[in-house]
Formats: structure tokens, C-alpha cells, sequence
């Protein structure tokens, strides 16, 4: 019989009574015995140069206990915040990797860059008192926007960066997309702004240290999402604290998007500042400075090309993209707009002669780094937009045109000319499941009843692919990771037939304790309500590498799928000598060992309470205890996939744009839990949606200032901002390389969604002549795009 | 947010005292903007002297050809009063469109004309509705009221404690939001009383204004194809990252025109 909460079950969340009950535990909630608040003083400058930093009237303020600064942290060795991949420009030499301290020494580089700590017993105190923190700056010329540092004689972010270059990089083949270009029949060119985005994760960034000098055991309490990760770049890099003297915990997070899986200077700062001060240090970021100092995300400018020949088919992409890093590189900073974006620029197309380059810069700004997606959303965002135009130059159908240039299902597996082997996907499929579900031949009638209400209607498609499952360690290696990516589970069987699951993934609103529950009570025939889900605690769970790149379930859970196998052998062994069988004839069927042929079986439970009650094992041949541990590294990265289709509705007199409706068919593999799944689905498009139409974080190019520093001027999305979402999952595509069969389901929607609005949007927008806006479509820029209409066409309206 | 004493007085009187006794006190009302702004540092008053505990300055009643509205009355409170409702509906409409349900529970009817925030809601009715602003002191014509961006015609310590709305034959409030802050980038407040006609501008200028070409107009023909043709100038009007100022001029006479197709 098939458990009632098994794979393919739509289990309600279990942690989600807790969350929505207001007892989730977040870092923010927790306080430790004699603990003392942290507020940092941040640089009101985009950039300058730190002459002296006088703490003298802040220490006689209330409550204060210590102020500390960069120069502190010298003294004390404290290192630089690492980098985890390297990337070479195309001339071979290394990226420029300048130091980036937690507390900045000689010179800020972002307005909101710390320079010193206030520490006191109260929050507020600590917060007065910073105000009387004296720092002498001397205000420097500051660039904010990647184009400004790429100008001729701009003022350099680093002094050891000319021209502010962190790197200049390629990849592909040039000379085979020049002479695919030269054979071209048609050439669609496009200018593209992918714009740069802040995180806004619902709980903001916190961090409590401790230190105890009984014994010399550091805890750092942080809102992570791979808290062992932390604990090594961290303790190897920047505080020298052995591995085994320090314990990270990352307790419930609200909400990561990317922001919380970096390293962040704050983090070591407490961590150090509690053995200085001799008490737990506890600092929460309030929204302001998560507007400033969370890792921003995107924020590329790109010129891309597309050949075709005279039936539409794509012969040749070239790609050129500025990628802004920001003041500093954040941990994963240079992968982003390189092997997590480059390398996607095939698509779903066949397109045989593909070249990108990328020139990473540095600039005034906060540093910027992955956000769900990480560069996918930007590739899927300009193949997706060249698509479309193409489609509208050429005058074949923007279906059409994608059918002639998809790679068949029968290609796979498919090497892409720009390094990654897709393993599953059958693309026409998926557009063939969406046409139906959005009703394709009926928009040209929904588009006239607009026109009666005197809106404009546009339709718009988005096929992406993503590489997810980050990543099969050998090639990420290959490609400059600093680090492997595989990840750890254990599963720990109790003597009453309970499970305990340590994972190295992290759930920050994933759902892991439900999912990955699931996948165990299936596996053995047991109760979800049995099995316990652990994560967050490098002192519980084996070196796990977190929760990212949609990895959690094609990776951890893989790792908990071979644990689960190694469980199974120990069992079957216990079993047989329990059923006084060999072991060769003991069957697993539905959660039961039974002794093949025979009426003899027992449960997993029966088997896990001899194993701890071992009273007549062969010790010799059986080990007591029923606890596996597995790593599990995968062989390639998967690869979610879908069509994703948008109308909207646009009002000319305002600029308004209506999302009309959405639907998205995503073939994620496998779903595991198909609740959790859409739900994934919706927040994903939701954020994609945000991108297209409302986010957009803006510097003042002169001064460096954060206009965009609160919910006043940065706008996101709200529930009444978007449709009811139709969402269809393509299941008959299983990953190949990984037991559940799954892809990965967390980014997808931000990946096709953006590029799927905005195509709807130009084309509601292309009887005025409009071929593109960039990002967000915020309805003066659609005004202003009517506005400037040539009068021809708008006469013809 | 910095110290400050707070004071909950329980007659005007009583806060009237309290205001004059210091030179940094501030007026307490719903704190939507007060709050915030104290939280961010960015104001120091000495005290806080909270109205809403004084009875006599809240509360909704019909009177004189029109609607009187306590200064201590939430959004919500005129939002959902039936008085309001029957008399004049477009009054709790724009009420309902203010903020979104929390400010609208917590601010004030006073506290929002007292701060003149150049995208409050408020500001259109009271010049759309020939309000007359009554305080401890005196009364202000609703046209009087409004002298700038935040700043009003209120003396040093006095104390709004009324606003009374005139009824008009029709009336409608278009409203044009920032999508991230929600307030009004344009907001017009149309107003019909017999042969006049009234239409006020927030958001789009420094203060709100009243679009005389459009009245001119409306009073000839109420009807919005009358305003074709017709726009206010450009020049002075507010500019920013979300709405540049001739963006705003446009959605001017397009929210004028909503708001006199919404009159029916």
C-alpha cells in the first residue's frame, strides 16, 4: 500500500504550524545569558578615505563597553572575508581579488560599509552611542554604476584594480560565431539592462557570537544558509579558529534568495568581538542596512547579436556583458555572471557557434553576488528577449520560431557549445503542454476585447533551462570552485523504530522537513510523523555544503538516499540473522525485509531494536547500532526546464501594466511533493515578476547614496500585483544521473518569469513600433515608450 | 528612536498646556509618520503629547450641509461610517484608498492635513470639499489651510480639532499610486457644487493645488471628454525616480478625467 505521505503526496508543511504560529526560532529570538548588543557605524560615503577614528565620547556613553575598530582587528590578524571561486581572464592572468576586511581599515568603498563597532548592554544604547563614534573621512570621487568605472580615467575602487577590471573572461568559440555571422541571413541585435536587484529576505540578517573561555569553544549563531560553510571560511580564513573549537548554527532563517548563503563580515565581527568584550555579542541588521549591505543581485549591461539563416534557424549567438561586482567580491561573487550564466546561453537551442565575454568591474556599490537564480535568470532573460525580437523581425511566429531551433528530445544528451551536457528535456513537449493551458489561437480575440477597453493586450513566452543541482564537484573545480559541492546526510534509526535525518541542506522556506520526510517514510514503510528532520548545526549534522542553487533535493537529498541504502543493507543483514535466513534471500518490499518465498518479514522498527538490543549479534559479522552516514557528489547538474507564458494588460494612458494571466509548465523531474513544489513555483514567479515590473535598486550615480534604501521608493511585488498562477509539471523527463530522478524546483519561476513578462509587455507594446524597454516596465518608462512612438504608428492606432 | 517624554493628556486644554510648556513637543496623532520618523532617527522632539485621549476631537457627525470629521478619526473610522457613506461617498472612498489597512486603523484625519505631506490623500478633499479646518483657537478656510510642502497655516501650539466637509452634488477621487509606497504620485479630487466645479491636485506639486482650466471647464460641461486638450503645466510640479514631473502633468488630466467619469 502506497504511505498516504510518501513521494508524489502533497503533504501540508510540517514546520509551517511553528512559522505560522509566530514559534519559528530565529537567530533574532534567541539571547544568550549576559549578552551584549553590537551596532556597527557604517560609511555614510560611497567612497573615502579614513583618516582617524576617535571613539572617545562614545565610550563615556551609557552602557557602552567597547568600540571597536578595523586597526583592533589588524592587530589581531584578523584576515580578509575570502573569495570561493577563482576566474581567469582570457589573457590567463588571475582576477583581481583585493582584501576585504570586515571592518574597513584604510579606506571605505560603499556607503554602508562597516568601519567600526559599538557594543553596549543595550541595543538603543549601543545605537546612541554610535552616533558619538568620530570618523574622520575624507570624501573620494566614487563610481556607482559599472559604466561609469569602465570610463577612461574613472576613480579606481581598488588601487590594484586598473580600471576598476576585476576580470575579463570568455568563453566559447569566436571564430566559429564569426563565421556563422558571416553566413547569416538575418542578424537580431539587442542593448539589454538586466537590472540590479536587492534580496529582501522577510528576516533580516542577525548574528550572535559567543566565546567560552573555559574551554576555548566559539559559537556564532547566524542567519545562513550553509552554516559549515561558514564555519570554514570563517574559522580557516578569517578568525584562524580551528574547526573543531568553533560551532555554527544556523536556526530557522526567514527566507535566504541567496543573500544568506555568503559570508558576511558581521558574522566574524560578533564572533571575534565576543572574546574581546568576554560576552555573547548579538547584532540584528534593521531594514536599513539590509537595504545596504545584503549582497545585491544582477546588475549586468550586455550587448548580444543572434545569427540566423533564412528560415529562422539560429546559427551563431555573441554575447558581451559588464557584470558589476560591487565594492568588493563577495564569496561567490565571480561565478555568477560567468559559470552560472555563460554557460547557459545556449538555452534550449540548438545554436551551434556561441561566444560570450564578461568584464567584471568594480564599483561604490554594496557587493554583489547570487540571488535566486544567479546568473540563469540573466541568461534566460537575454536568449529569451533576442528570441522574441527575432521572432518579430523575421515574422515567424515566436512559437514557430522556437520549434525550429529547440534541441529534440532524441539529442539527448546534448553537449552545448559552451561546456555543459544537458541530460533530459524535451522542449517541445512543454511548449506544446502550454499552448492549450493559455489558450495561444484565442489571443488574438482577447486582444481586440481590450482594444474595446482600450487596452493594449501582449503575449509573451519564456523557454528556459537552468543547471541546477550545483554541482558536480569535479567540473566546479574545473571551472575555479574553491570548494566541493557535494552534500552530507546520516540517517539514524532509534531503537523504537523512529528516524532522525541530519542534513547538510538548510531550509530557510523550502520545506525540507516535510520533503525530505517524506522521501524516508516512503523508503521505509514508516510514519512521516516518525521521522525527524535536522539541519543548521555544525555541532549535529556532517560537513554539508547548504541550501542553493537549487540544490537541496537532487543533491542532500541524494545524500539522504544513499544513507538510506546503506541503512538498508545494515538492515538486511540484521534481518537475516534475525530470520535466520541468508541474507542473499531477504527481499525488501513496501518497508518489510521478508524472507523471499516465505510468510516471514519484519519491519524496519523490529530491525532497529535489535540492532540496539543486540543481545545475541554475531559480533564478528554485525556491528550493533542502525546510523548511516552519506556524501554524495553528483555527476552533473540538472537540468529544470519549462515554458512559461505571460499576457498582460497595459493601459496607454498610464503605462500600467496588468499581469493578465501566467502560466508555467516546469519539468523539475520528479516532484516529490507536489504542494511544496507549486509553492516554490508561485514565489519564484512572483520575484521574476518583481524584476520585470517593480524592482530596481538604484545608486545616485554622482554621490553613490542608496536612493532606493526602503520600501518607499524600492518597490516590491504584493500579492495583488499578480494573477492567480496555472501551474503544470512535464513529469515524464526524469534526471538520469541521480536516484529520485529530480532537477530542482527553487529558481525556476524567477528564471522564466521575468523574460516571460517582458516579452508579453514589448509585445503589447509593438504596434507602436516598441522592440524593447528595460527592466522594471515601471509605467512611466511605458508611457514615456508610447510617448515616443513615431507619429506614423501611433496614427495608426 | 531618541528619548522623549510621553504625554497622554485628556482634555485640549490639557495638551494646549503641554504643547506650550516646550519648545521641542510634537503632536501625537496616529503616528504613521511621526513613528517612523522617530525610529529612523530623524527627529528628536523632547515629548510626545498623544490626543487620543481626548473624546471631544473624534467621532464623525452630519451637520451644516455637510459632514464634520473629529481630527482623532482614523481612516478607517471615516472609511466605514455610514455617515460618510450616504453623505458623501467619495470622502470614504479616498479615505479607504489610503495607505493600506494598518495605516488606515492607526492614522488620523488631523494628523494627516497637520503633516501636508504632498502625496496625502487628505489635502484634495479638504480644498475639493471647501472644507473649513477648526482648531482650538479658530477656524481656517480649507483653502487657506495648505501653505506648502509640510507646512500649513497652523500657528506655533495650536491644535486641529475638526475638519467640516461640505456636501457636494458630486464628487469622485482618482488616484494614481506610487507602486512602492502606495502614496499618491497624482491624486484628483473632483467636486461638483451646482454650477461650480472643483478639481484639486495632490501629489503632483509641492502642495495641493486646484486645476482651474479644468473647473472652467466642467462647469461648462461635466463630462470628461470636456478636459480633453487641457493640462496643467508642468513647470514646479514634483519629480523623482518613480514620476518625472511631466509624466505627473499627464496623469493629471487623466485622473481628472477618471475622477469625473467616476461622478456618473
Amino acid at each position: 500500500m502506497a504511505n498516504p505521505n510518501g513521494i508524489g503526496a502533497s503533504v501540508r508543511r510540517r514546520e509551517d504550524a511553528r512559522f505560522l504560529t509566530g514559534r519559528g526560532t530565529y537567530t533574532d529570538d534567541i539571547n544568550r545569558p549576559n549578552q551584549t548588543h553590537a551596532v556597527l557605524v557604517r560609511s555614510p560615503y560611497a567612497h573615502a578615505r579614513i583618516g582617524g577614528i576617535d571613539a572617545a565620547e562614545a565610550m563615556q556613553a551609557p552602557g557602552v563597553i567597547a568600540v571597536l575598530t578595523g586597526a583592533d582587528m589588524e592587530v589581531d590578524k584578523v584576515g580578509s572575508l575570502p573569495c570561493g571561486w577563482q576566474i581567469h581572464s582570457k589573457d590567463g592572468s588571475p582576477m583581481k581579488e583585493p582584501p576585504h576586511f570586515p571592518l574597513a581599515r584604510d579606506r571605505a568603498r560603499y556607503v554602508g560599509d562597516p568601519v567600526a563597532i559599538v557594543i553596549a548592554e543595550s541595543r538603543e544604547q549601543a545605537r546612541d552611542a554610535a552616533e558619538l563614534v568620530m570618523v574622520d573621512y575624507e570624501e573620494l570621487p566614487a563610481v556607482a554604476t559599472s559604466r561609469k568605472a569602465l570610463a577612461e580615467g574613472a576613480p579606481l575602487v581598488h588601487d590594484d584594480a586598473a580600471g576598476n577590471v576585476c576580470y575579463d573572461w570568455h568563453l566559447g568559440d569566436l571564430a566559429a560565431a564569426d563565421a556563422a555571422f558571416a553566413q547569416a541571413a538575418h542578424v537580431t541585435k539587442l542593448d539589454l539592462v538586466n537590472n540590479r536587484l536587492i534580496p529582501n529576505a522577510m528576516e533580516p540578517r542577525a548574528a550572535i557570537g559567543e566565546y567560552d573561555p573555559a574551554n576555548g569553544d566559539y559559537t556564532l549563531t547566524t542567519t545562513s544558509q550553509n552554516p559549515h560553510v561558514i564555519r570554514l571560511l570563517m574559522g580557516a580564513f578569517v578568525l584562524g579558529i580551528p574547526e573543531h573549537k568553533l560551532r555554527v548554527v544556523a536556526p530557522d532563517v526567514g527566507g535566504g534568495f541567496g543573500s544568506k548563503i555568503f559570508h558576511y563580515g558581521e558574522e566574524a565581527i560578533v564572533t571575534w568581538a565576543a572574546r574581546k568584550v568576554g560576552r555573547p555579542v548579538k547584532w540584528t541588521a534593521d531594514r536599513s542596512e539590509s537595504f545596504l549591505s545584503d549582497a545585491h543581485g544582477r546588475d549586468h549591461v550586455s550587448h548580444a547579436e543572434l545569427a540566423l539563416d533564412k528560415d529562422g534557424h539560429f546559427l551563431a549567438l555573441k554575447v558581451s556583458t559588464i557584470a558589476n561586482m560591487g565594492a568588493y567580491l563577495s564569496t561567490f561573487a565571480p561565478s555568477v555572471p560567468t559559470y552560472l550564466y555563460a554557460t547557459l546561453l545556449a538555452g534550449q537551442y540548438k545554436t551551434p557557434a556561441i561566444y560570450a565575454e564578461v568584464k567584471a568591474v568594480f564599483t561604490n556599490t554594496a557587493p554583489v553576488d547570487a540571488y535566486r537564480g544567479a546568473g540563469r535568470p540573466e541568461a534566460c532573460y537575454l536568449i529569451e528577449r533576442l528570441v522574441e525580437i527575432a521572432a518579430q523581425e523575421t515574422g515567424i511566429d515566436k512559437t514557430e520560431i522556437r520549434r525550429r531551433n529547440f534541441i529534440p528530445a532524441e539529442a539527448m544528451p546534448y553537449q552545448t557549445p559552451v561546456a555543459l551536457q544537458y541530460d533530459t528535456g524535451d522542449f517541445a513537449k512543454n511548449l506544446e503542454i502550454a499552448l492549450p493551458l493559455v489558450d495561444y489561437d484565442g489571443f488574438a480575440a482577447r486582444k481586440a476585447e481590450s482594444a474595446r477597453r482600450g487596452k493594449l493586450r501582449g503575449i509573451g513566452f519564456a523557454t528556459y533551462i537552468e543547471a541546477c543541482g550545483i554541482a558536480p564537484s569535479n567540473i566546479a573545480g574545473a571551472l575555479g570552485a574553491r570548494a566541493g559541492l557535494y552534500e552530507s546526510a546520516e540517517v539514524r534509526f532509534h531503537p523504537t523504530g523512529s528516524v532522525t535525518v541530519f542534513t547538510g541542506s538548510h531550509s530557510h522556506g523550502q520545506g525540507h522537513e516535510t520533503t525530505f520526510a517524506q522521501i524516508v517514510a516512503e523508503r521505509f514503510g514508516i510514519p512521516i510523523e516518525n521521522v525527524e528532520i535536522v539541519h543548521g548545526d555544525t555541532a549535529k549534522v556532517p560537513f554539508g555544503m547548504g541550501t542553493y542553487g537549487s540544490r537541496s533535493l537532487a543533491v542532500g537529498g541524494s545524500a539522504l538516499v544513499k544513507a538510506m541504502d546503506k541503512v538498508e543493507r545494515k538492515a538486511r543483514k540484521i534481518a537475516a540473522h534475525m530470520l535466520e535466513a541468508a541474507e542473499t534471500d531477504i527481499e525488501v518490499k513496501d518497508g518489510r525485509f521478508v524472507v523471499a518465498g516465505t510468510d516471514k518479514s519484519l519491519s524496519i522498527g523490529d530491525i532497529a531494536l535489535q540492532a540496539y538490543v543486540p543481545h545475541n549479534f554475531p559480533l564478528d559479522e554485525l556491528e550493533p547500532g542502525l546510523d548511516e552516514q552519506a556524501f554524495y557528489d553528483p555527476k552533473n547538474f540538472t537540468y529544470p526546464n519549462g515554458c512559461h507564458v505571460c499576457e498582460v494588460e497595459v493601459d496607454p494612458e498610464t503605462g500600467v501594466v496588468e499581469v493578465a494571466s501566467f502560466a508555467a509548465v516546469d519539468d523539475f523531474g520528479r516532484v516529490i511533493n507536489p504542494l511544496i513544489v507549486e509553492g516554490q513555483v508561485h514565489g519564484g514567479l512572483v520575484q521574476g515578476i518583481g524584476q520585470a515590473l517593480y524592482e530596481n535598486c538604484v545608486y545616485d550615480e554622482d554621490s553613490g547614496q542608496l536612493i532606493t534604501g526602503s520600501y518607499m521608493d524600492y518597490c516590491m511585488p504584493r500579492a495583488d500585483d499578480v494573477p492567480s498562477f496555472t501551474v503544470r509539471y512535464h513529469e515524464d523527463q526524469p534526471c538520469t544521473h541521480n536516484p529520485l530522478g529530480v532537477k530542482g524546483c527553487g529558481e525556476a519561476g524567477t528564471i522564466g518569469a521575468s523574460a516571460a513578462v517582458m516579452n508579453a509587455v514589448v509585445d503589447a507594446l509593438s504596434d507602436y513600433g516598441v522592440t524593447h524597454i528595460d527592466m522594471p516596465a515601471t509605467p512611466e518608462k511605458v508611457w514615456q515608450a508610447i510617448r515616443r512612438a513615431t507619429p506614423a504608428q501611433a496614427a495608426a492606432e | 528612536m531618541y528619548e522623549f517624554t510621553y504625554h497622554r493628556p485628556k482634555t485640549l486644554a490639557d495638551a494646549a498646556a503641554l504643547l506650550g510648556q516646550s519648545e521641542d513637543a510634537k503632536i501625537l496623532g496616529g503616528g504613521q509618520t511621526l513613528l517612523p520618523t522617530l525610529k529612523q532617527r530623524l527627529a528628536r522632539p523632547s515629548d510626545l503629547i498623544d490626543l487620543g485621549q481626548i473624546p471631544d476631537i473624534k467621532g464623525i457627525c452630519e451637520e451644516a450641509g455637510g459632514i464634520a470629521i473629529g481630527a482623532f478619526t482614523r481612516h478607517a473610522e471615516v472609511a466605514h461610517s455610514d455617515v460618510v457613506r450616504r453623505v458623501i461617498p467619495a470622502l470614504a472612498d479616498l479615505a479607504e484608498g489610503i495607505g493600506d489597512r494598518q495605516v488606515r486603523n492607526m492614522g488620523t484625519l488631523g494628523g494627516s492635513i497637520c503633516n501636508a505631506d504632498p502625496s496625502a490623500d487628505y489635502p484634495a478633499a479638504v480644498v475639493g470639499l471647501k472644507a473649513t479646518v477648526k482648531t482650538d483657537r479658530r477656524e481656517i478656510a480649507g483653502d487657506d489651510f495648505f501653505t506648502g510642502m509640510f507646512e500649513t497655516a497652523l500657528e506655533p501650539g495650536e491644535i486641529v480639532t475638526a475638519v467640516h466637509f461640505q456636501k457636494p452634488d458630486k464628487a469622485a477621487y482618482a488616484k494614481f499610486r506610487n507602486p512602492a509606497s502606495r502614496y499618491a504620485i497624482v491624486g484628483v479630487f473632483v467636486a461638483r457644487f451646482g454650477n461650480e466645479v472643483r478639481v484639486t491636485v495632490t501629489g503632483a506639486g509641492p502642495s495641493v493645488f486646484r486645476a482651474t482650466d479644468m473647473e472652467t471647464a466642467l462647469a461648462q460641461d461635466f463630462r470628461a471628454e470636456a478636459l480633453n486638450g487641457i493640462a496643467v503645466g508642468a513647470d514646479g510640479l514634483n519629480a523623482d525616480i518613480h514620476a518625472s514631473a511631466d509624466y505627473r502633468a499627464h496623469l493629471v488630466t487623466v485622473m481628472a478625467k477618471r475622477a469625473v467619469e467616476a461622478c456618473g
